[in-house]
């Protein structure tokens, strides 16, 4: 076993984890960077391709104000408008600061490129060519981190709990990946920066390492989760042919820039009879055009591989070329080519709206642990504005960093016994069945979870699916989770991390159905198809907090501010 | 799905130290399909306990995945798996770990290379 001490833990190694890392060491404190994979690498900032929402007023004049008026209308009534505040507030300084390390936006003339994304009213969204946003952000803050004598860095290291005694975080457990020697850490405040959950769904843009862990450890150290309910499902992301080296969302731009055309498996335009107009732009609005394609698919008149088709079939080579020029290129690589054939698309689970709760300061109810990035609910209300969580990842992560570091520093860290390493380690084995012989594996039921929130807690819910996917989640809670088998001290022990991943994937997976099951009515990006009206009493956010292993839900106000929209300014150069 | 098309999947196995073998798999083979593709079938059909490393799936972003497909070097999540057989080693040039993970860790991020230091 070995023992390590800090002032602030970081968990988890993306955009939010690297930020904070980098603000809590410039406030003097010393860092751990955890993460279960390799430092930047693990999830989903270096998979994000497209913009970045930032009101620096390079494009055109503009506010920040503007900015957090664009996100509260998105958020269909349930931003936390003091994190929604914040969150568009501090994404100029961290654009700017994220400038001054190199990231390297796009310019035209010294001014950084800004391009209009949907459901922002002005050119508001940075970039980094060609499609290589995530990649180059990913790149500035690993050499920031790097360059910093605060800051440890563990790669391999996966998180497996915190610790709570006496009410406060006092670090965590984890597990060395590739020696399975445990690690206990000991610290003066914690941030779980360890992401989202969309992995949980069949269908979806993740990496592996997005199965919900930030939410199921921050449930289980007694903090609250707020607005579990609202997955954000991105309507065209690539289903067919197996595609590799392209982001699964990339057909965004490709079909609003040039206007692809959607098809049933009959081949037919489908759009108009759902009461949108497509006539070859990208006009229908996200929501309706998932609708669309999902109900194309029930009634039969899906593509092969149940999704409908893309097609640019009609668009001349030469506009294809000039838009896309580089993309060309790696399509064909693909053996794919667009004037000749269309592609198979399909809605797939793309953010999560919903998270860990937390104040202005970043902090949970559990004093000492706090919160940044994706991992965070609240922010982004019922559905996210396009842009808005590289710029949350950052300034969430920056103020996590520089809160807990602030809280870690008027703190003694406590020792963790060795009892509390060893009990978290042997969780998988104390909770086996007594007399059975174990014969299941974490890694098929996890593939057998997200084929059951696909189908059940997907797009278009029902009270009827809901409930049978809660009555088969808690099964696997009791039954399945407690019937498999873990090979001994093996390094890179994957099946042993696939355990934690999957108690919590189902920790998960409980809430948003619980949380989906109470919210009765459809609101942004929860659709119910049995309650297809908005309430107005459903005005109001919805919190997840764990009793014993009983997940408890309740109702919070809507945390509001009143704000006057500034004067619009074009950025000095 | 073209049909019932197989890729025989030859996998070496074991830890640095150990008596390596390899373990062979039967795979269903779809058009198009990656290396990684088949990992993870037999992780999720097979053999939950096979060690290999990658994170973002097909985005080609992450640079984990790299392995010996037929002897040479390539991401396992951008090499076609071909109809037949396909044999897949860890690389060559770095310790092993065990079975397909090697160590690609940069030594400053370890965090047992910190506390010596
Ligand atoms: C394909 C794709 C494209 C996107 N495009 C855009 C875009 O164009 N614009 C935009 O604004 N947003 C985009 N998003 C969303 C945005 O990328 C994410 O919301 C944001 O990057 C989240 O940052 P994060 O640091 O919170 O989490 P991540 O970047 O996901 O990092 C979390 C890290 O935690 C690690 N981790 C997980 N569990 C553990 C554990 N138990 N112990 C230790 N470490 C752990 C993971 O390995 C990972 O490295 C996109 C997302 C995807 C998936
Ligand atoms: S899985 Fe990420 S590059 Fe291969």
């Amino acid at each position: 076993m070995m023992r390590v001490s800090t002032d602030v833990f970081v968990v988890g190694a993306g955009g939010a984890g690297m930020y904070a890392a980098i603000s809590a060491a410039r406030a003097g404190a010393d860092v751990i960077l955890s993460d279960k994979s390799l430092i930047s690498r693990g999830g989903a900032t270096i998979m994000a391709q497209m913009t970045v929402a930032s009101a620096v007023g390079h494009e055109e004049p503009d506010h920040w104000t503007h900015h957090l008026a664009d996100t509260i209308e998105a958020g269909h009534g349930l931003c936390n408008e003091e994190l929604s505040a914040i969150l568009c507030e501090e994404s100029v300084d961290r654009i700017l600061e994220m400038d001054e390390w190199k990231v390297g936006w796009a310019r035209v003339d010294g001014r950084m490129t800004q391009v209009h994304a949907p459901g922002h009213g002005l050119k508001r969204c940075v970039y980094v060519d060609y499609l290589n946003t995530g990649p180059a952000v990913a790149r500035a803050l690993r050499g920031e981190v790097a360059q910093r004598d605060g800051i440890r860095r563990a790669s391999g290291l996966a998180v497996l709990e915190i610790v709570v005694q006496d009410g406060e975080a006092i670090g965590a457990v984890a597990v060395d990946v590739e020696s399975g020697e445990t690690v206990l850490v000991e610290a003066g405040a914690v941030v779980l920066a360890a992401g989202g959950l969309t992995k949980l769904y069949k269908r979806n843009s993740a990496s592996i390492n997005m199965g919900g862990e930030s939410y199921a450890m921050a449930l289980r150290a007694g903090a609250e989760l707020i607005d579990m309910e609202f997955v954000q499902f991105f309507p065209i992301g690539h289903l067919a042919p197996r595609m590799v080296g392209m982001d699964p969302i990339m057909w965004d731009p490709f079909r609003y820039k040039v206007g692809g055309k959607l098809l049933n498996g009959e081949f037919e335009e489908f759009i108009h009879n759902y009461g949108a107009t497509d006539g070859g732009t990208y006009t229908a609005r996200r929501d309706l055009a998932s609708y669309a394609i999902y109900k194309e698919v029930e009634e039969g008149r899906g593509s092969p591989h149940g999704g409908v088709w893309l097609s640019f079939e009609h668009i001349a080579e030469d506009v294809m070329k000039e838009k896309f020029g580089p993309m060309i290129k790696r399509l064909a690589k693909n053996g794919i080519d667009l004037q000749k054939q269309a592609v198979e698309v399909s809605p797939i689970a793309h953010y999560h709206m919903g998270g860990i709760r937390v104040n202005t300061e970043m902090e949970t109810r559990v004093p000492g642990l706090f919160a940044a990035g994706e991992a965070v609910g609240g922010a982004n209300g019922a559905t996210r504005l396009s842009g808005n969580a590289i710029p949350e990842a950052f300034v969430f992560g920056e103020r996590a960093g520089k809160f807990g570091a602030a809280y870690a520093k008027n703190r003694k860290r406590v020792s963790i016994d060795d009892q509390t390493a060893s009990s978290v380690l042997s969780e998988p084995k104390a909770q086996l069945k007594k007399g059975a012989e174990p014969d299941g594996s974490a890694t098929a039921l996890m593939a057998e979870l997200q084929e059951l929130m696909w189908d059940k807690v997907g797009l278009f819910r029902t009270s009827e699916k809901l409930e049978q996917a809660l009555e088969r989640i808690r099964e696997m809670q009791n039954d399945d989770l407690r019937n498999i088998t873990i090979p001994d001290d093996e390094p890179f022990n994957q099946a042993l991390l696939d355990w934690y991943e999957l108690r919590a994937g189902l920790l998960c997976a409980e809430s948003v159905t619980l949380a989906a099951i109470n919210r009765k009515e459809s609101r942004g990006a929860h659709q119910r198809e049995d309650i297809t009206d908005a309430s107005p009493d459903l005005e109001i956010n919805q919190t997840v907090e764990l009793d014993g292993s009983d997940i408890i839900t309740g109702w919070a106000e809507v945390p509001r501010i009143s704000f006057a929209l500034e004067e619009k300014q074009a950025a000095e150069i | 799905m073209s049909g019932n098309l197989k890729t025989t999947l030859k996998v070496y196995r074991g830890a640095e130290g150990e008596e390596p073998h390899y373990d062979q798999f039967d795979v269903p083979h779809e058009e198009g399909a990656s290396v990684l593709d088949a990992l993870v079938w037999v992780r999720e059909n097979e053999d939950a306990s096979l060690a290999f490393r990658y994170a973002c799936v097909s985005a080609n972003a992450c640079k984990e995945c790299m392995v010996l497909v037929d002897g040479k070097v390539n991401y396992a999540c951008t090499a076609r798996l071909s109809a037949g057989a396909v044999t897949v080693e860890p690389l060559a040039n770095k310790t092993l770990i065990r079975d397909l993970v090697t160590d690609i860790v940069p030594p400053k991020e370890r965090l047992g290379s910190a506390e010596e230091n």
